[in-house]
């Protein structure tokens, strides 16, 4: 039985890992009815992957028996591979068990479409169901929703789960069309629309009658399979941008692709997922989200693509140079985000700290900002006046000189001799 | 001029009571351990007086928020060496200004106190992590540790809130005490043997089905990584070696 059981796990975990989302935070669930579990805010990750990633939550499929036969995805119809379905009952226990050991934060569970939408989501909710009600659980519970199913059961399950994402697979709709001619991007849009009001009613409703349940309070969020059709950085983070505003989305997931098949659409086997530019589109979703940078000021049509020697923030000092430098003891909050190796963090605490005195260079250093790449866009108190200009790409020659990034590793293309 | 305390937190807000007393100048302190008789500077010993220590707390509280009075409670946990003089003159930079002084982060005792504090905070959220309970035959989940700094005082509550309805005990191994949660309340308690449930010699003390779900638990760690992504450096980072021997998936 348990031999089975360990067998069913290696097929369903192995089948779920192409999901990136891992993030066990945004809930506040709180365990009031004695039973187990509560949501942290921030999220734990109770152990790291040896590629890096972070495991925080019991990630697996329902079943990866699938109707669909999209070809970049490892679950597909046409695909030989192992079949296994688990029982409801086997997932709350796995769920529970592991869960008192202190081994995960919550359940992650998604599923291959078996007989249609409904049928598929209608497990799904009775494995939160029982969790939620008979095992008194209180921890977190991502649930994916799967698209085409009924209003009423998408609802029910957001009264149960802590966050719900349909993932986008595409980023844009002639790339999904090549490689999975039976879905369409308005699949996805009309399920995330649909739990974007269920939240906002629900939270307006809260606010008059106290006894109203929560209703997915971690958000929505979706992914982004990077490198398996041929878009632009562009067009990726345009889409990211379009949904998060109109979707009011928690997180964008960018996946780089990892080749499993021979299909000629898409990076045959053997070839390198694209880890460096996978790392460039997080750290502009990053701008995006906490730093207060439009999109359109990263990537326009004349900068479609993302440099890949330097990070974003940088690239986009260096082309907009009339902005610096900055005073670091007048200049707003805003504007100091906008320094290249001055992070949030950081740039609160000067906020604070300058109102007792001016701010030195050493006083900087210890605050811990990134003196060596930000010396060259602030003065401050004690900065040694410059006779000389510099250019944009002179700076960027210092930078990277003393830089010790692991990408300056790889090298780049024939040097120009002329 | 030196100070000598007993090295307990008391005994260091005694110090700060004792300094604004006798307006000593400056003063090194030194916990009654590490002390050594120095030929050229007087020296004092504090006798640690609860009802001064609270005075000393509570005007702290009057000046600053929650979250700077715990700062100050977490670099006292690290039990670093040169907290104690970090503290002390924490304190007496925050009596010596008015209100707000603690956002300086311009000045040394701030910045310190604030990174320390960080870094005790981070070994308790990796402890939060990294626990692995394991079940005994008798119903009770044990887990034994030895974090760089003490956290276990700042686990109670995460521990007590998340599994309310099982009993169980967290026990530091470096240290030597540990808490257990009784269902009703959690207590300090000591052991005389330290107990390594992960030995062979001891799984006759699980409960029959723990060893089915350590290797559920080796499995799925297992098919979750992606090998093609391969990255030791990044995974060394966040799971630092000296974790390995607490987690049942390294084993």
């Amino acid at each position: 039985m348990s031999e089975r059981l360990r067998e069913k796990l290696n097929i369903l975990a192995d089948a779920a890992k192409y999901d990136v989302s891992c993030s066990s935070s945004g809930s506040d669930r709180k365990n009031t009815n004695k039973g187990v579990g509560n949501g942290h805010k921030s999220g734990i990750c109770h152990t790291y992957t040896e590629d890096g990633r972070c495991v925080s939550l019991l990630k697996i499929l329902f079943t990866n028996h699938c109707i669909f036969d999209c070809a970049y995805c490892v679950s597909r119809k046409s695909n030989d591979i192992e079949r296994a379905a688990f029982t409801v009952d086997e997932v709350v226990e796995l769920t529970m068990n592991f869960y008192r050991r202190n081994y995960i934060e919550g359940l992650f569970l998604s599923s291959g479409i078996f007989k249609n939408a409904d049928f598929t989501m209608e497990r799904l909710l009775r494995v939160v169901k029982k969790l939620r009600l008979e095992q008194n659980y209180n921890g977190y519970i991502h649930l994916k929703t799967i698209p085409g199913a009924s209003d009423e059961l998408i609802t029910e399950a957001g009264l149960y789960a802590d966050r719900m994402s349909i993932n986008l697979e595409m980023p844009t709709e002639a790339g999904l069309k090549l490689l999975a001619p039976e879905k369409s991007h308005q699949d996805v849009i009309k399920p995330l629309g649909f739990v974007k009001n269920q939240i906002i009613q629900f939270k307006e409703e809260k606010k008059l009658i106290k006894s109203v349940p929560k209703f997915v309070p971690a958000g929505q969020s979706t992914q982004m399979v990077i490198g398996a059709t041929p878009e632009t950085d562009k067009e990726i983070m345009h889409t990211a941008a379009a949904f998060y505003k109109n979707f009011s989305l928690k997180r964008v997931y960018y996946s780089g692709y990892i080749p499993i098949s021979n299909d000629s659409r898409m990076p045959i086997l053997g070839t390198q997922p694209p880890l460096l530019r996978e790392n460039r589109l997080y750290q502009t979703d990053w701008l995006m989200r906490f730093y207060g940078f439009d999109v359109r000021e990263l990537l326009n049509d004349a900068n479609p693509h993302l440099d890949t020697d330097i990070d974003p923030k940088l690239s986009w000092a260096l082309r907009n140079m009339h902005h610096f430098p900055i005073d670091i003891n007048t200049a707003d909050y805003k504007t100091i985000l906008r320094v290249p190796g001055i992070g949030v963090g950081s740039a609160q605490k000067i906020v604070q700290a300058r109102k007792f005195g001016k701010l030195y260079i050493h006083q900087l250093k210890k605050i811990g900002i990134a003196y060596n790449r930000a010396k060259h866009f602030i003065i401050c108190a004690d900065t040694p006046y410059q006779l000389k200009d510099f250019q944009s790409h002179q700076i960027k020659g210092f930078i990277l000189a003393e830089s010790q990034s692991k990408y300056l590793k790889t090298p780049s293309e024939q040097l120009l001799l002329f | 001029m030196i100070y000598i305390f007993d090295g307990s937190l008391e005994g260091l807000l005694t110090a700060v009571f004792e300094w604004f007393e006798r307006k000593s100048g400056n003063v090194k302190l030194t916990p009654q351990s590490k002390y050594q008789p120095d030929a050229f500077m007087p020296s004092f010993e504090i006798l640690t007086n609860r009802a001064k220590a609270d005075r000393v707390w509570k005007g702290l509280a009057k000046r600053m928020g929650r979250d700077w009075m715990r700062r100050v409670y977490c670099a006292y946990l690290s039990e670093l060496e040169e907290m104690h003089q970090e503290i002390f003159g924490f304190c007496i930079y925050i009596f010596q200004h008015p209100a707000g002084a603690e956002k300086n982060y311009g000045n040394a005792h701030v910045l310190n106190i604030a990174q320390t504090a960080r870094k005790v905070e981070r070994e308790k959220h990796r402890m939060e992590a990294f626990i692995r309970f394991q079940k005994t035959a008798d119903g009770l989940f044990y887990c034994g540790i030895d974090p760089d700094f003490n956290v276990i005082p700042l686990l109670v509550n995460h521990f007590k809130n998340r599994y309310a309805d099982q009993q169980w005990i967290i026990y530091d191994i470096k240290r030597h005490y540990g808490i257990l949660y009784n269902l009703q309340t959690v207590e300090e308690i000591e052991m005389d043997v330290d107990i390594n449930l992960l030995k062979k010699a001891n799984q006759h003390m699980l409960d029959e089905q723990e060893l089915l779900y350590a290797d559920l638990w080796k499995d799925y760690f297992k098919s979750t990584n992606i090998v093609a992504r391969k990255n030791t450096k990044l995974h060394k980072q966040h799971v630092p070696k000296r974790y390995w021997k607490y987690l049942t998936e390294k084993l």
